[in-house]
């Protein structure tokens, strides 16, 4: 469902992102490591058309990012950085005017708003302005934003920062639920999360990807540790 | 192509209501009204000169209000969506840049067209007090809309380069007060006898370019398709350097 070629970004004279590669099947929920200022971000926002690359290409169920983005990024859902709102609008209708932006109308649209606010447990808070909202709310509701028009991929930039031990599980819950029948990327730093969620995981370092494999096989890469967490400081700072 | 209207639509929903749930819009139009009416009244002498025409007692001080108050309705449509995020979340959605940058201005226009309309009793007393020609006051409205519409441009081409609004609104003050001076009579006529005559073309064609030197043909009643082609331009120029800047943030 995704995949991506050889994606470089340079901002200036730094090299972001430099020549990752990988593939996301659909039933896969690829976890996304690496230390803050990685490149992690920065190739989520290309892969998602935000930030165009350098160089390297992506595409999405077959179709290329940079040569047709509105129609790749049709079958996207995507929660960025810091859960963005307008905080001027009520959860249903932010949620309303992001279904509409994907093309649903009508009954198909409150349907669909109906779904994500029972999904991301927001029912209560359902005509409440987004700004009144605490954090963890905030975060569920662009959440809910990215899975309102039910996509074949989805990526998902740290989906469990702000929230609490409860809804970190429920978000952990529903990646795994619904990584069954879509291709997932998510990004965190917590790397329990990956055990408990992921099927494969990568590591990014200052640009590039240092390690792929299952959560299994990456803590295998490090002799004499067995935990993820020492195989990730290992891999992250041997490296320079 | 086919979704184009659609799109535009759920962005200009959004932006428009966006205004009236804020006091943004409620603030702006009565201020505005304030403005129109006070000068109009205070310093037009619109009553005392006994003239009926609304071309100069009430449609001259527009530009000059224009000036202050566009950019204080423009400056939220780029700025906010910068100091948001919430960018990152309209250009990821499946729709063209396009269909967002035009979706917002047309909800901004639509904003100062409700505030333009709201100025009518000016218009009902001309009427009851005394017997004017029509024409004028419709090609002054008509004038009026569009230079708050190519003020309205160039802030949002502002409000696409930076995250805070005050800059956003301070810059487009400038630029349009700039875009006003450069062809505004009293001006143009004391730059012209300062310089020898060589320089009248140059100073000439740059008060062409001016906003003003467009405005004042249309309040006296004449509409011609030049001055109107050039007040599209302007506004298609604004436009796309808003999608020049956007572009150039996600490079």
């Amino acid at each position: 469902m995704i995949n991506v070629q050889n994606l470089r970004k340079e901002f200036g004279s730094k090299v972001a992102v430099n020549g990752v590669t990988f593939s996301v099947e659909k039933g896969q929920v690829l976890g996304c490591l690496g230390p803050n200022g990685a490149g992690k971000s920065t190739t989520m926002r290309m892969i998602t058309g935000y930030f165009r690359p350098t160089s390297g290409s992506i595409s999405i169920g077959g179709v290329d990012m940079l040569t047709d983005p509105e129609t790749a990024k049709r079958s996207i859902g995507y929660l960025p950085e810091n859960a963005p709102l307008y905080s001027d609008m009520t959860v249903a209708s932010f949620l309303g005017f992001c279904a509409e932006l994907r093309g649903l109308t009508g009954t198909a649209k409150s349907k669909a708003i109906d779904r994500v606010l029972e999904l991301c447990f927001l029912e209560s808070v359902r005509n409440q302005s987004v700004d009144t909202l605490s954090k963890g709310y905030k975060h569920r509701t662009c959440f809910a934003q990215s899975i309102i028009h039910d996509p074949d991929v989805l990526i998902l930039d740290e989906p469990t920062d702000g929230l609490d031990p409860n809804q970190k599980h429920e978000v952990r819950g529903l990646i795994k639920r619904m990584g069954q029948n879509k291709a997932i990327i998510f990004s965190t730093h917590i790397l329990e999360e990956v055990e408990a969620a992921c099927s494969r995981a990568i590591i990014i370092d200052r640009g590039k990807v240092v390690a792929d494999g299952t959560p299994d096989e990456l803590k295998k890469l490090v002799p004499g540790v067995n935990t993820l967490d020492a195989v990730f400081r290992a891999i992250t700072k041997t490296e320079g | 192509m086919n979704k184009a209207i659609p799109n535009i639509k759920a962005v200009f929903k959004r932006e428009f209501f966006a205004y009236f749930n804020s006091p943004v819009a409620y603030v702006i139009v009565v201020i505005f009204l304030l403005a129109t009416m006070g000068f109009a009244f205070l310093f037009g002498d619109f009553l005392r000169t006994n003239n009926a025409s609304l071309t100069q007692s009430f449609f001259f001080w527009h530009p000059w209000i224009y000036i202050v108050i566009a950019p204080a309705v423009g400056m939220r449509l780029w700025s906010e969506e910068q100091r948001l995020g919430t960018l990152e979340l309209l250009i990821t959605m499946p729709i063209s840049p396009w269909h967002a940058i035009i979706g917002k201005y047309l909800a901004a226009a639509v904003v100062w067209f409700v505030a333009l309309c709201l100025t009518g009793t000016i218009v009902g007393t001309v009427f009851y007090l005394g017997d004017p020609d029509p024409g004028p006051i419709i090609t002054g409205y008509i004038a009026s809309y569009c230079y708050a519409l190519a003020c309205l441009a160039v802030t949002s081409a502002a409000s696409a380069f930076t995250r805070n609004q005050v800059v956003c609104f301070i810059v487009s003050v400038a630029l349009c007060l700039l875009l006003t001076l450069i062809g505004y009579p009293p001006v143009v006529d004391s730059i012209l006898k300062s310089l020898p005559t060589w320089g009248e073309g140059l100073v000439k064609a740059i008060a062409y370019t001016s906003f003003m030197d467009h405005f004042y043909d249309m309040t006296k009643g004449i509409i011609s398709i030049r001055d109107l082609v050039y007040f599209a331009s302007v506004i298609t120029i604004g436009l796309i350097i808003t999608d020049q800047a956007i572009r150039s943030k996600r490079a």
